[in-house]
């Protein structure tokens, strides 16, 4: 329990580790720790701009859909009044046709009846000639007749 | 003591607390000697924890800690809040911050060989040819008053850079009780004996509680040596392992807390040197 040159040495030495401390303990140690608060600080603004991005990407993306419905829908509209227009023409176009096929046909038909009204008439009138030529062989000339003839067959 | 007998209840205790010095201190002050038990055991533990200290700090990540790193992370940051709750100059805490940690942590280390078994360490000594060990650092009062003078030091230092040495003398003459040339005589002693008040209470309280846990565990370790086959002996010995139960147990607080209120201290006086009266 005597006072001895113990004292200054652990004076000495009490400095030497407190500048050491300062020097190599201290510093880093706090860096670290700060680093750490500020990284931490960072990341909790991070966690919370990323849910706002979130919370607006999930907007943007009903509002896409949204307006993809729209679309579509006013698509299949279009598609389907185009479609009954289509229909509707085929449809005109498929009367025009067949009236214009029943005028042909009919026409055809017109000229064909007329064709063998002629045949008929000239048949007629041949058959007519040889009854009136058998009954009036002889007393009636043909070349002389002719212009009676042509006269009837005219009438027919 | 190697002699054929055994020592007796004094010798013991007298061997246990005398120091392994370079020469026999016969007067109470005597500056040509050293303690070099006490230097020995003060520096290797100082040392041992600041290059722990260092190589944590060289190797410290701003990611996530080790278990050692966050450990000595909230060491740090103790010591961290209560500068700053004590010393209020960033510029003054660069150092004084360090400085308690410095002080906390080797402090504890030096308390801790309180609860090494007394007789183990100057035991081994003795087998390589060395004496007298004593293995408690802080239980020497030149390694508590040495600690607490350096403190002084530097609240001398923070009074003259934080005040000017002008205002600081000022201060010594006109504080506490005011500026009148009648009063100059009574400032000065009453801020002396403060200084002196503080510096020696600051290492004599941790000392005397060093001194005093050291000296009952040898008190302890006498219970057990006690043993020599009769029925009083064996409860001796019994009470023995009580009793040094309980006291390290106990003394698991006090040299943390001693630690503790020696780096508290430190903090509060290099604080005061800040304040002007």
């Amino acid at each position: 329990m005597n006072l001895n040159a113990t004292l200054f040495a652990q004076l000495v030495v009490f400095f030497i580790l407190a500048w050491f401390t300062m020097k190599f303990v201290w510093p880093p140690i706090m860096k670290a720790l700060d680093e750490r608060v500020s990284k931490i600080a960072d990341g909790l603004a991070a966690a919370d701009k990323a849910k706002s991005d979130l919370a607006l990407a999930e907007r943007r993306a009903t509002d896409e859909m949204r307006k993809a419905r729209e679309s579509a829908n006013e698509l299949r509209a279009g598609a389907e009044r185009q479609g009954s227009q289509i229909l509707d023409e085929a449809r005109t176009e498929a009367a025009r046709i067949i009236a214009a096929a029943r005028t042909a046909a009919e026409g055809e038909a017109d000229v064909a009846a007329q064709r063998a009204k002629e045949v008929l008439r000239d048949q007629v009138a041949l058959l007519a000639v040889a009854g009136a030529e058998r009954i009036l062989r002889k007393e009636i000339n043909a070349a002389v007749h002719a212009d009676l003839i042509s006269q009837l067959k005219a009438e027919l | 003591m190697a002699t054929a007998h055994a020592p007796t209840a004094s010798e013991y205790v007298s061997h246990h607390l005398t120091h392994l010095t370079n020469i026999k201190q016969t007067s109470l002050v005597d500056l040509s000697v050293i303690d070099i038990d006490s230097m020995f055991f003060s520096i290797a533990l100082g040392l041992l924890a600041v290059f722990v200290m260092a190589r944590l700090a060289a190797r410290a990540t701003a990611g996530v800690p080790g278990r050692f790193q966050a450990a000595v992370e909230i060491m740090v940051e103790m010591v961290a809040d209560q500068a700053k709750g004590i010393v209020h100059s960033p510029e003054s805490r660069k150092f004084v911050a360090p400085v308690a940690l410095t002080v906390f942590i080797w402090i504890f280390l030096m308390n801790a060989m309180d609860l090494l078994p007394v007789d183990l360490l100057p035991m081994l000594a003795a087998a390589v040819g060395i004496h007298y060990a004593r293995v408690v650092p802080t239980a020497d009062l030149n390694v508590a008053l040495g600690m607490s003078l350096a403190v002084l030091l530097i609240c001398i230092y923070y009074n003259i850079k934080i005040k000017g040495f002008g205002g600081w003398i000022h201060e010594l003459f006109t504080a506490p009780f005011g500026n009148h040339f009648l009063l100059y005589p009574i400032n000065f002693a009453m801020q002396m004996i403060e200084f002196v008040a503080k510096t020696v209470s600051h290492g004599m309280r941790l000392f005397g509680n060093m001194y005093a846990g050291e000296l009952i565990f040898m008190l302890i370790a006498m219970m057990g040596a006690a043993w020599a086959g009769t029925f009083g002996s064996g409860l001796l010995w019994v009470g023995g392992i009580f009793a040094g139960t309980i006291w390290a147990i106990f003394h698991i607080l006090i040299i943390t807390l001693q630690a503790f209120i020696f780096m508290m201290l430190t903090l509060v006086y290099i604080g005061q040197a800040h304040e002007s009266h």
